[in-house]
């Protein structure tokens, strides 16, 4: 027989050698097998007459893509812009409607999930209703459902549906809404609203050392709110309110073809952007309803009753003991569900929404046959998103973790 | 000082022989007897209590003019909202049931869903459920391209799956373990031979080189266990011995593949609807969750180099959406092979799937495994078991029971995401019923609001009696635990 080595045996039965022995096994099996799978790829791109590289991102794009906040923000030309514009003009797509969809569905997640905790039976029945409906029909379904059987049901290009007279309206081609027109004072506004955001931080510290000092509260609330509200208007009308909106103009004389809504005048939202808007925003609610929900539930009874024996009454006992608790419970969940919406607009690709994947990896490869790279760069725009809020979490969890002692 | 006293009910005489001696029954502020039982106030019981508690109370505090304010807000959302429930749900009803052409006798197609005004015989305004626009593609919708003849052999796969899942769900029966070994072992390999129609070309050389490598491992560790393989190479000599059970299992497989059943073949292009949504969620849930465990052991072990790649791999397809995965899997996997092999479409969708969710499981199971106590890993070291001893016998047991909840809840998202696989041309459930949709024989106004109801309606029923089941699992273990 073999092996009758001592020191081999032992050497063989250590741990630690033998977890270096297969973690070398393991990386030299990876190496291999990733050397064999790119062997693979450069010879099959070379027996199709392609190579790698970047350079396609110079070249100018021939397509047309709809009318968005990309397109708008990058004056997108056909024939001019190059396929870096495409990339870009994908990522704000995705972005925008990320950002819209993470905003409306935080607000719709906590109302829901906040009435399923309610005395009130209706709004427990409603709730509930809506989070098990929701929850268990697949976000693309939701996403045709709006699309094709709700906004293509609406009024023809030549009608519209008026939702605030002359101001905002909505046929098949889109929601109409008003524009806002910059002109060039309005910088300063802006920098106010920022400046008495500032402000309030400021006061709220010094309010905040104030109650330390002499247990006695301001009403941090209405000051901050009256600062932020009262200081942009004020600086605003001082400055002949430099912000115009031009609204959106809809004929129905004239020339059959020239009826409609105007082109050039207020703003649209294309209702592919509304339909992943909506279908979004609805589904990741459910959600976050739940995580609300449980949130909530998580902050023991027994803090309530405590708050209450020291006599603090219901609203600061929500505001002071249970919020608290219950957002450091809520706020993980939360930043994951913020993370599926973004990575679930991709789902947009199905009804042609500009977003990143339909208008880089679908439009744009198909016209340039780069899979490998443009694959690469549509993936690398998920994962920074993904690791950035990974770190945002990891921050947030050490900061908000209970401290022992 | 004196205080008045309220005076007393009157006395009854029979009470006197209850009332101790020493007590001055005469003077009048004693009180002799209990006082009658009050009926509750109505807030508490009957119709109107539950109806107080449960709607009322929320809404009728006056006492301050926030309060007031709050309830007057809340007498109105209730009402918004009870007229708004009312409307939809009696709407979706008589959507689906009772205005709903059922019937198309005389074969009109399209005609038999039409108003007058689009030039049937419906009054105009009609706007109701289409069924025979669903009779005439459930085919379609529940089978896909699948050939009339050989749909037997799905409904025979189904007959059989439900049948052993079933019997694994029900507590009472005999057997249980050995069926489920079954349903996880045997069952994929007839449902595959079942729904491709079997006799892949697979050379007989390659099923005996396969056994004759199985056996000589076998044979290994046969040897090491009878000890004629001495010290640290008796181990390498046992691990052996299983990896050749596995090869021999693989070969079983191969050569079970490789028999010609006469079943005629039926190219996965030609699969559809349902039968690709069930094929895609089963496979993917069945592989995500042992590659997941693996993935989660990994990130969870000791050894550096195991521990990154199998976080950069979970981080990975955790951060990325699943329609780029199937993009990568159907633009860039053929790109990946050599020469020659070609994936079926298929086959690549469910690979992405399973890596997805595997990613996804791994993070959950990982989870139940840093909820374990530190305690219990110290126990099964102090035993003396083996890494893998001590996971199976003790660890993951107790992980996996933890996080039940997690695991359907991926299982559920899973089901659901593979409506994804529309989007890179495979006709599942949804693709299906959308191309349906495109059929100008059948074109209404009501025909895809009638397509997707009956899609919505299906996914709703696997995806809601999952996560029942999943409830009642999870409040039966518990039981256990606490007892």
């Amino acid at each position: 027989m073999f092996g009758r080595d001592r020191s081999l045996t032992s050497l063989l039965n250590d741990t630690f050698i033998r977890g270096i022995l297969f973690q070398a096994l393991i990386a030299i099996g990876l190496l291999l097998s990733i050397n064999w799978l790119a062997d693979n790829t450069l010879s099959n791109l070379a027996n199709q007459g392609k190579t790698l590289g970047f350079d396609f991102l110079t070249r100018t794009a021939g397509f047309q893509i709809s009318p968005t906040l990309g397109t708008w923000m990058l004056d997108y030309k056909v024939g001019k812009s190059t396929y870096t514009d495409v990339y870009l003009i994908g990522i704000i797509n995705t972005f925008i409607v990320a950002l819209l969809g993470i905003l409306a569905a935080t607000v719709i997640g906590f109302t829901v999930g906040i009435m399923r905790l309610s005395d009130n039976l209706v709004f427990r029945w409603f709730s509930s209703f809506y989070v098990e409906v929701v929850r268990n029909v697949p976000l693309l379904l939701q996403l045709f459902f709006w699309y094709f059987a709700v906004l293509r049901a609406m009024p023809s290009k030549r009608e519209k549906l008026e939702l605030v007279e002359g101001v905002a309206g909505l046929n098949i081609t889109g929601l109409y809404l008003p524009a806002p027109i910059v002109s060039d004072g309005f910088i300063y506004s802006f920098l106010s609203l920022i400046g008495a955001i500032a402000i309030t931080f400021l006061v709220r510290r010094y309010a905040l050392r104030r109650q330390a000092e002499t247990g006695q509260i301001l009403p941090m609330f209405w000051i901050g709110l009256s600062i932020i509200l009262l200081l942009p208007v004020l600086v605003h009308y001082l400055n002949g309110s430099p912000l115009d909106w031009s609204l959106p103009e809809f004929k129905d004389t004239g020339p059959k073809l020239r009826q409609g809504y105007q082109s050039g005048a207020g703003m649209v939202l294309v209702p592919e952007m509304l339909a992943v808007w909506l279908a979004l925003s609805l589904y990741t609610a459910a959600f976050i309803a739940e995580i609300v929900r449980a949130g909530i539930l998580a902050v023991s009874r027994g803090q309530t009753e405590a708050a209450y024996a020291l006599g603090v009454r219901p609203n600061v006992t929500l505001r002071l003991v249970v919020i608290p608790q219950a957002m450091r419970v809520i706020i993980p969940p939360l930043t994951s569900q913020y993370l599926n919406l973004t990575k679930n607009s991709s789902l947009a690709v199905a009804i042609a929404y500009p977003e990143l994947v339909s208008v880089f990896a679908g439009t744009a490869l198909n016209q340039v046959g780069k899979e490998v790279e443009m694959i690469f760069m549509m993936m690398m725009v998920y994962l920074t998103f993904s690791l950035m809020t990974a770190a945002f979490m990891n921050w947030f969890n050490s900061r908000v973790k209970l401290v022992e002692r | 000082m004196t205080r008045k006293v309220i005076k007393a009910a009157p006395k009854k005489t029979t009470m006197k022989k209850a009332i101790p001696s020493d007590i001055d029954t005469q003077a009048g502020y004693v009180r002799i007897e209990d006082a009658p039982l009050l009926p509750p106030p109505p807030s508490e019981v009957g119709v109107t209590g539950w109806l107080y508690k449960n709607i009322f109370a929320s809404m009728s505090d006056f006492g301050s003019v926030s309060a007031a304010l709050k309830s007057v807000f809340v007498a109105a959302s209730t009402l918004f909202i009870l007229y708004f429930l009312v409307t939809q749900i009696s709407g979706l009803l008589d959507f689906a049931i009772f205005s709903a052409v059922w019937s198309d006798p005389e074969g009109l197609k399209r005609q038999a869903c039409w108003t007058v005004e689009q030039g049937g015989a419906l009054p105009n305004g009609w706007h109701a459920a289409c069924w025979p626009f669903i009779e005439a593609k459930a085919k379609f919708i529940f089978y896909g391209a699948y050939p009339n003849d050989d749909l037997w052999r799905v409904n025979l796969t189904y007959a059989l799956g439900g049948f052993m899942l079933a019997w694994v769900m029900i507590e009472r029966l005999p057997y249980r373990k050995i069926v489920g070994i079954l349903l996880l072992t045997v069952y994929p390999v007839m449902a595959t031979v079942l729904l491709t129609g079997g006799a892949f070309s697979i050379s007989t050389g390659t099923i005996g080189g396969a056994t004759i490598l199985g056996l000589a491992l076998i044979t290994i560790g046969r040897l090491g266990k009878a000890g004629y393989v001495s010290g640290a190479f008796g181990d390498l000599a046992l691990v052996a011995g299983v990896c050749g059970w596995l090869v021999i299992l693989f070969a079983a497989v191969l050569a079970v593949f490789a028999i010609d059943f006469d079943l005629e073949a039926i190219d996965t292009r030609d699969w559809g609807g349902l039968l690709i949504t069930l094929v895609v969620a089963i496979t993917g849930i069945v592989a995500s969750l042992p590659l997941g465990i693996l993935l989660a052991l990994g990130r969870r072990s000791e050894m550096p180099v195991a521990r990154f790649l199998c976080t950069v791999f979970i981080e990975f397809w955790r951060g990325v959406p699943l329609i780029t995965v199937l993009f990568m899997a159907s633009v860039m996997l053929p790109l990946f092979m050599p020469e020659g092999v070609n994936f079926d479409m298929l086959l690549r969708a469910l690979i992405g799937v399973t890596l997805f969710s595997a990613a996804y499981m791994a993070e959950v199971v990982r989870g139940g495994l840093q909820a374990i106590d530190k305690g219990q890993y110290e126990g099964a070291d102090a035993v003396g078991l083996s890494y893998w001893q001590s996971m199976r016998l003790i660890i993951l047991p107790q992980a996996l029971t933890h996080v039940i909840p997690g695991i359907v809840n991926t299982f559920i998202g899973l089901f659901k995401d593979t409506a994804l696989v529309s989007i890179v041309g495979i006709f599942d459930l949804l693709g299906a019923a959308q191309s349906t949709l495109a059929d100008a024989a059948w074109s209404t106004p009501v025909q895809g609001l009638t397509g997707y109801l009956v899609v919505a309606v299906i996914f709703f029923v696997f995806c809601f009696g999952m996560s029942r089941y999943s409830m009642f699992m999870e409040r039966k273990l518990n039981r256990s635990h606490k007892s």
